[in-house]
């Protein structure tokens, strides 16, 4: 394999750190900065064909692989999970290419790339959250052109989204939207926060880390500096809630966190876990247990 | 006791591995080489080439020898691997009117300067399966002539000097847009529709061509001209100032000639679709020809009310890489989300049910679907 600039080469690999040439780099970084910015708006990235398909992270490989540096720690987590498949993926790749350490627990990375959830644990000053995005445009299932979508978003248009939350509790009795659910960010743009579920859309607001957002297919990339407002669209007599669980988690007991439903048998055994791993199991070790535990 | 899932990196070490053995097959077969891949499976290695968007027929031989012969997945390994070359220049335009032809139509004239010339196509062989291949028969030798030296000008020069079809477009020198380097601005111009097409999956593209042709956007097509065979690369190094040869690419090219009325100060003329592909792609060149000129149709006044006239819809779809990649992302873990949903289709199902239970007395318990038995989770401060 013959890579362009080895300036900072692996040693190993052949190729440059993190994978990507330092030129490239550069050109992501320049977005990430207007996307700063321009907190909410999503800024075009000539993003380049990695070597592991559309879809499966491509926009956040290449942001973080444009931010790392040799001191950052790593944790990278898919539905809250730092073993799925995926997630193992994505840390052997930064692991093989940039040689940085890697961490489970949230609290020692400053780089956390995700996809579908945002740790229980607050994030702190100096960690940078980022989101892998499949559709970064959160008027597409209303208006497919981004021609159209363009100028609704300069405009500040969002009636359609308004009308389409209204239409879901005229029908349903409420906003049948539970993940990818819109904001606002820094009262003006309307944002796709990923396919995070709902309950992680309050995490999103005067956060003090940094959030990135990356869309490899789509060639966008958007931002959420620290500190920034992000509200969840709602309505005044039909205010945004999250969902909340009817019983703690089985194993570690935890109140008012994301859990994942288990099935146990096909005689309708379920149980509710944890899905952040990392906070499941410091609570664990920390002496907290569940019924199941 | 449930145990949360581990093990994930172990699964994926073996996995691989057992896709290693898998791939290479019955060890008591012999192995493949990639030299008979590229010589033997020639058109499945062009196009390859053509969508892997690199001229370099081992690497694509290989990368279908890694791949299973999977096509996209060849193609993926080849733009991967793309991505990491250095951009050194763009070549001197082709001249494909002097192109060392190994196949010459046309459909709109009888004879022409030049001729007809057939070469190597499946066009008129009887789809018989030929048993004797199973046999590792020897083809018989192919007739030989000397070279027809005469010029063999394209059909679309021929027709343009009389006014009858549309001019190709000046070389203005404007810079040469790569939609590998910059995102694409829609609406895109022709050049860059061209790029994407010439890398788009030929099946999406056969496809779309052909609803043109059965009444999604008529163009009224006639195949100008299709010419397959070697075409010389030229490259002007900067520190040189004249351009040097770098050697020729096997190619395919095909004018489709349209019909158009004309409108306002343009008079009636032929308009054109243009294909253009890497190695023998007939199908994919004259697919591409139908669907260029279909996303002209807002530059020649034409309505935009089919799919293949718009071009976010073909651009944006057109990709076997970016589609591939996301239809099989459905595979990776999306329980998250799924939880979420599953909450609130509970909870749509259970006010359902409350309601049909309304007109008369509440519904015995034993007729309520399960879930709804054990509620197990609600909406906050409802």
């Amino acid at each position: 394999m013959n890579p362009q600039v080895t300036d900072t080469d692996t040693g190993g690999t052949g190729y440059n750190f993190a994978y990507l040439d330092e030129g490239t780099k550069r050109m992501i970084r320049r977005a990430i900065l207007k996307a700063i910015a321009i907190p909410g708006y999503q800024v075009p990235f000539a993003a380049r064909e990695m070597p592991m398909p559309y879809g499966w992270g491509t926009g956040g490989v290449q942001l973080t692989a444009a931010i790392l540096g040799a001191s950052d720690v790593l944790k990278v987590i898919d539905q809250g999970a730092d073993d799925t498949t995926n997630a193992v993926s994505i840390r052997r790749f930064f692991t093989a290419t940039a040689g940085v350490a890697t961490t489970t627990r949230t609290a020692r990375a400053t780089v956390i790339q995700t996809r579908h959830r945002i740790p229980e644990a607050p994030l702190a000053e100096g960690q940078v959250l980022v989101y892998q995005v499949p559709i970064p445009e959160p008027l597409r299932f209303l208006e497919p052109r981004e021609t159209e979508t363009r100028e609704l978003h300069a405009l500040g248009e969002y009636g359609l989204m308004h009308v389409k939350l209204y239409e879901d509790i005229a029908r349903h009795g409420h906003i049948a939207t539970t993940y990818a659910y819109p904001v606002e960010v820094a009262g003006r743009y309307v944002m796709d926060p990923s396919p995070t579920p709902k309950f992680d859309n309050p995490k999103m607001d005067d956060c003090p880390a940094l959030q990135l957002f990356g869309a490899g297919r789509e060639k966008r990339i958007y931002a959420i500096p620290p500190y920034t407002r992000v509200r969840s669209l709602d309505f005044e007599d039909h205010p945004f809630r999250v969902q909340s669980f009817a019983h703690p988690c089985a194993l570690c007991g935890a109140q008012g966190v994301y859990l994942d439903e288990v099935v146990l048998d096909d005689a309708g055994g379920r149980m509710f876990v944890c899905s952040d791993t990392d906070h499941c199991e410091t609570r664990r070790a920390d002496g907290h247990t569940g019924e199941a535990a | 006791m449930y145990v949360a899932v581990k093990g994930g990196e172990a699964a994926i070490d073996n996995a691989h591995r057992l896709l290693a053995e898998t791939r290479r097959g019955d060890p008591s077969v012999p192995d493949l080489g990639v030299a008979q891949i590229r010589e033997q499976m020639r058109l499945l290695v062009d196009r390859v080439m053509t969508e892997g968007s690199l001229y370099d027929p081992d690497l694509a031989a290989l990368a279908l020898k890694q791949a299973r012969g999977d096509v996209v997945e060849a193609v993926f390994l080849v733009r991967a691997y793309r991505t990491t070359l250095p951009r050194l220049g763009a070549t001197e335009a082709l001249d494909t009117g002097a192109m060392t032809l190994a196949r010459r139509i046309s459909a709109t004239f009888k004879d022409l300067p030049g001729g007809q010339v057939l070469g190597p196509t499946f066009d008129y062989t009887h789809r018989l399966v030929d048993f004797s291949l199973a046999e590792g028969a020897a083809p018989a030798p192919a007739a030989e002539a000397e070279p027809d030296e005469a010029a063999c000008p394209r059909v679309t020069d021929l027709l343009g000097q009389a006014g009858l079809l549309e001019p190709s477009p000046p070389d203005v020198g404007a810079p040469i847009g790569d939609l590998t380097r910059e995102p694409v601005d829609y609406p895109a111009d022709r050049a860059l529709r061209l790029q994407a097409l010439a890398r788009g999956d030929e099946g999406f593209l056969l496809a779309l061509g052909y609803s043109t042709q059965r009444g999604y956007g008529r163009t009224h097509p006639f195949v100008g001209e299709i010419r397959v065979g070697a075409v010389a690369l030229a490259f002007t190094p900067e520190e040189l100032g004249f351009p040097v040869s770098l050697g020729t690419v096997e190619m395919t090219e095909c004018q489709m000639i349209n019909q158009f009325q004309g409108h306002g100060a343009v008079p009636p003329q032929f308009t054109r679709g243009y294909g253009l592909v890497f190695g023998q792609g007939e199908r994919k060149a004259m697919a591409m020809a139908l669907v260029d000129r279909s996303l002209r149709a807002a530059e020649l006044g034409e309505a935009v009310v089919v799919p293949a006239q718009d071009q976010e819809f073909v651009l944006a779809h057109c990709d076997s890489l970016q589609a591939t990649g996301f239809v099989e992302h459905m595979k990776l873990p999306h329980y998250v989300d799924f939880q979420a949903e599953l909450d609130l289709v509970r909870r749509l199902r259970a006010e359902h049910a409350a309601r049909a239970a309304v007109p008369e007395e509440a519904e015995p318990q034993e007729s309520q679907p399960q879930e709804f038995e054990e509620p197990t989770r609600r909406e906050a401060a409802e």
